[in-house]
């Protein structure tokens, strides 16, 4: 069954986002959508799982639009990235296209506008599909390599993506090294070539380089193709269970975060100078101290009235909902889509509550 | 009858009956209107007002303006409901320690 692609939806304005939600929700290609309004939590949302595409606004309160589109590129450089704003500026927009952005597009005011949004967006996802590098999308690793030797050049292919870089050094049309951080020669370049995108780049050719690889580059190639057929049979299943545990391990709270409607997490000790742990909160200080003192005036005024122990606190706000709940001396504070009912808002506290005491 | 009284299982006393009703209040946590019964305690209800008025008030200034409240106990749900500046809150019990006046 093919997985669904997953966009990021950035944008301040809690309307908007709804609004597009629904939009991209209706797309053939039925993409998860998960949207975020700072973009300390759209990142926290890229690091703790993979998604396909980010649409950004750029003008946002505190971290801005161009903030987050270059630690995006720099951290997740596999992901397209569209800027969707009101801000009709050509500086803008040459920022953001020089930074990588795939599309740069004012927010849709038409039906006509807003169906070519949605057609532009089916088309990026599509392409998603067939991997690539940055800046040559159409073309594979493999087209690369064939077409720097066919012309007899020489150069260095760098390729960057996270956590990873690699180079393959070509000296008039030969493959003649290959690097990665951890693998030097052919080996070095079997591992290149099974990464399905990143970004690219060609340096000039260094003609001191030492050769490693005496293969020829057609040699090489075909021994590639012969590994990746075998391994392309159970390639999908052993990649997606190996992406789900990598980015669910990087936090404790990210796992949390994954139930459905969940905005931010955070955990609290109870005594102030303690540090807290949170997940898509840009300023947890000030809320961590609200949490602290709404769980000791509740209390407080639990023991007087001798109503039992104090079990959970739930919040409705305008902008967000926000749930407490407590473990010893530490609090869970968890907030919450602003679309949840007070029951589901009750009911989804509890299971992440049970799932944080386990 | 007396034997009997030695074998049955000797209840609890409770020490607070909590009621079930809502009464409301202004943004000094002066009550305004009320449900409950008159036995419960006029500085509890107090108490309970000025619990919610702060939390509301300290949620605004941390940048996360709440319209309600609702604290769950082992026998009490507190519902508190922000009413321009004041508060509209609900008592509802649960279990053996309810009583409806």
């Amino acid at each position: 069954m093919p997985t669904r692609q997953k966009i990021l939806l950035l944008d301040d304005e809690q309307d908007l986002l709804d609004l597009y939600r629904d939009l991209l929700l209706e797309l053939p290609s039925r993409p998860e959508v998960h949207t975020s309004n700072s973009g300390a939590r759209a990142i926290a949302l890229l690091e703790s799982e993979p998604f396909s595409m980010l649409i950004s606004d750029l003008r946002m309160p505190k971290m801005d639009g161009l903030q987050v589109l270059a630690i995006v590129r720099r951290k997740f450089p596999q992901i397209r990235i569209v800027v969707m704003t009101a801000v009709v500026d050509e500086q803008y927009r040459s920022r953001a296209y020089a930074m990588g952005v795939d599309l740069f597009w004012e927010k849709p005011r038409t039906n006509e506008e807003m169906n070519l949004f949605r057609d532009c967006i089916e088309s990026l996802l599509g392409r998603q599909d067939d991997g690539g590098f940055r800046g040559i999308q159409s073309k594979s690793l493999v087209d690369l390599i064939q077409l720097e030797c066919l012309s007899h050049s020489s150069s260095v292919l760098k390729m960057t993506k996270p956590g990873e870089s690699g180079s393959i050094w070509v000296a008039n049309g030969e493959v003649i090294d290959a690097a990665t951080i951890n693998l030097v020669g052919e080996a070095a370049f079997k591992e290149i070539l099974s990464w399905k995108n990143g970004t690219f780049e060609i340096l000039p050719a260094e003609p001191k380089r030492v050769r490693t690889i005496f293969t020829s580059y057609q040699g090489l190639l075909l021994d590639f193709a012969q590994a990746f057929d075998e391994k392309k049979g159970n390639e999908a299943s052993v990649q997606s269970a190996a992406c789900d545990t990598t980015f669910l391990t990087r936090s404790p709270l990210a796992a949390l975060s994954r139930v459905d409607g969940v905005e931010f997490v955070m955990t609290v000790p109870a005594k102030e100078d303690a540090a807290c742990d949170s997940w898509g909160l840009e300023n947890a200080g000030p809320l961590a101290a609200w949490t602290r003192q709404t769980q000791k005036r509740l209390r407080e005024l639990g023991e007087k009235l001798q109503t039992g122990d104090l079990k959970q606190i739930e919040g409705l706000g305008l902008q967000r909902h926000v749930g407490i709940a407590s473990r010893g001396d530490t609090q869970l504070c968890v907030g919450f889509r602003r679309t949840m009912t007070a029951d589901q808002l009750h009911e989804t506290l509890k299971n992440i509550s049970t799932k944080w005491a386990s | 009858m007396g034997i009997l009284n030695f074998f049955s299982t000797p209840v609890p006393k409770l020490t607070v009956k909590l009621p079930s009703g809502s009464f409301t209040v202004d943004g000094r946590g002066r009550v305004l209107a009320s449900t409950l019964p008159h036995s419960f305690p006029e500085p509890l209800m107090m108490e309970i007002s000025s619990a919610v008025l702060a939390i509301f008030k300290d949620a605004k200034e941390s940048g996360l303006p709440l319209l309600e409240i609702i604290a769950r106990y082992g026998g009490l749900k507190i519902v508190g409901r922000e009413l321009r500046g004041g508060a509209i809150i609900f008592l509802k019990p649960k279990g053996l320690q309810a009583y409806n006046s």
